[in-house]
């Protein structure tokens, strides 16, 4: 059961309040025309799904219901550090 | 190889069981082969055995980095179905389906395949449309099924709460007869034994750091513990680590690593001689040969590696079971563990060529690999002798991401994903 700290209630709560989105920093084509068929595939459904320190956004659904990012291990399961939208990590 | 037989059985007594052949080999690795299958799981197994019995291609190697069938064939919850409800899933798991109703002769090792039937319970009216169109879909694919009401399914499982007075009351289920349960280790073992008898060299400890290409060809993997290894083709099978190894080669693939849970009970007497699944609950459950309830859950929502999940997963699907047996309320629990599991977009595997030449995945099968492994394995071992895609395994091209044949089954197979 992860503890999250969420940055916009500035609370930690439980997990059953938060609901994961996926990989964090996917930036949305400028220009959809004019992208190949294999880059809207690598922007819809490529992934990193890192080994280790991962960035991915988290939803805090029964909160605030706001997006926010977090740096987790993807191993030990550890949280480095939860963000703003709109910020960027300190812990990559 | 020695071959199992219950003559042998008694030969061997008369001499205290202490002159059994051992059950493979464990050789050092040749600086060179035909094919090197990265990754000792059921569907590396598999596909190591069928290339070499028959695809004629027995200079084969298997890397594996841990110990055989020690990753997800260890982990699951042993169900084999093939209702599946695209043509191209049902194709491909029939395949399947068909392999392992001969599977224990064929590997000369009892995989104890008991085809005790699968139950997929309906708890809304869109669950039985949606059980209809699939039963219906699974009929003219020459899958057997049968759409069961309420009192049909209470006599399958007469200690189910089948009653209107639950949450969610059950309004009937599919019901796939040949589908059932094997014996997850002994598929590993079976396939294992029968390979290396046919000259497979199977790899233990040997863990792959690169994936040696040249021009954009693969030629080979270097390895941790024996150097570089020369292949003239390479296939990865490595499930939830498959995103590790096509970075090693330099492309992405749409798979992301979660861990999925099982857990298991003490043993008790023979209650449960079906498979119950529920895709609305989301709980699913069979009795082993051992007596021990074994009981699946969800995915973790996030991604992960370490093996383990969430105790807020085991808690949602401990109410399902609990909810559809409240005679389970009391049975404590003995063992509870996590698989990574590599999930696709579409809940489909790839079963893939790959940017690189000479270079194969199969890889995505997510919640519902283990069904798959004798299916997945031929037509993977097909496509490596012929270095062209078998016709079953095309469909599941990781280029399908790229061109949007994807194949739906997200939530379509009677199981929630």
């Amino acid at each position: 059961m992860f503890y999250i700290y969420c940055p916009y209630c500035e609370e930690h709560r439980e997990e059953e309040e938060f609901h994961v989105v996926g990989q964090a920093h996917i930036d949305r084509p400028l220009d959809p025309d004019s992208l190949s068929d294999a880059e809207w595939a690598k922007y819809l459904y490529m992934r990193k799904n890192t080994r280790g320190l991962y960035q991915e956004q988290w939803l805090h659904a029964i909160g605030c219901r706001k997006f926010f990012n977090m740096t987790r291990d993807t191993v030990t399961y550890e949280i480095k550090e939860t963000y703003k939208v709109g910020e960027q990590p300190t812990v990559v | 190889m020695q071959k199992y037989s219950g003559f042998g059985l008694l030969k061997h007594a008369l001499s205290h069981h202490e002159n059994w052949q051992r059950v493979w080999r464990n050789p050092v690795p040749k600086k060179k082969y035909d094919v090197i299958i990265v990754g000792g799981g059921g569907h590396g197994l598999a596909s190591a055995y069928y290339l070499a019995k028959r695809y004629g291609v027995t200079n084969v190697a298997v890397l594996e980095k841990g110990y055989l069938g020690g990753g997800n064939t260890a982990r699951n919850t042993t169900i084999v179905r093939s209702n599946y409800l695209w043509d191209e899933a049902a194709h491909l798991y029939e395949h399947a389906m068909k392999l392992w109703e001969g599977l224990s002769q064929d590997l000369n090792y009892n995989v104890m395949f008991s085809q005790r039937g699968v139950l997929n319970l309906g708890h809304t009216l869109q669950d039985m449309r949606d059980i209809q169109r699939r039963v219906s879909a699974n009929r003219l694919n020459g899958i057997d099924g049968e759409v069961l009401d309420t009192q049909q399914v209470q006599e399958l499982v007469p200690i189910m709460d089948c009653s209107a007075n639950t949450r969610y009351p059950i309004l009937g289920a599919s019901w796939q007869p040949r589908a059932g349960v094997a014996r997850h280790d002994a598929v590993a073992w079976g396939y294992a034994r029968a390979a290396d008898a046919l000259g497979v060299d199977l790899i233990q400890q040997c863990e792959v750091d690169d994936i040696i290409i040249e021009d954009g060809t693969a030629i080979g993997v270097s390895t941790k513990q024996y150097g570089a290894i020369y292949g003239n083709r390479v296939a990865c099978v490595v499930a939830g680590h498959s995103g590790v190894l096509a970075k090693m080669a330099g492309f992405e693939l749409p798979l992301e690593s979660h861990p999925l849970q099982a857990l298991v009970s003490e043993p008790i007497k023979p209650i449960l001689d079906t498979v119950v699944m529920s895709n609305h609950v989301h709980g699913y459950i069979s009795q082993s040969d051992k007596g021990d309830l074994v009981i699946g859950a969800g995915i973790d929502g996030y991604n992960g590696y370490g093996q383990r999940g969430s105790y807020m997963t085991t808690e949602h699907t401990i109410q399902a079971i609990v909810e559809l047996f409240p005679i389970f309320s009391r049975v404590r629990m003995n063992r509870q563990w996590g698989g990574i599991v590599d999930t696709c977009p579409d809940a489909c595997p790839i079963i893939s060529k790959t940017p690189v030449d000479n270079l194969f995945f199969n890889c995505g099968w997510g919640t519902g690999g283990f069904k798959a492994i004798p299916g997945s394995g031929d037509v993977f071992a097909a496509s490596l002798a012929k270095g062209e895609m078998h016709p079953l395994a095309e469909p599941f091209s990781m280029f399908r991401f790229n061109d949007g044949a994807l194949i739906d089954e997200h939530g379509a197979a009677g199981v929630a994903h």
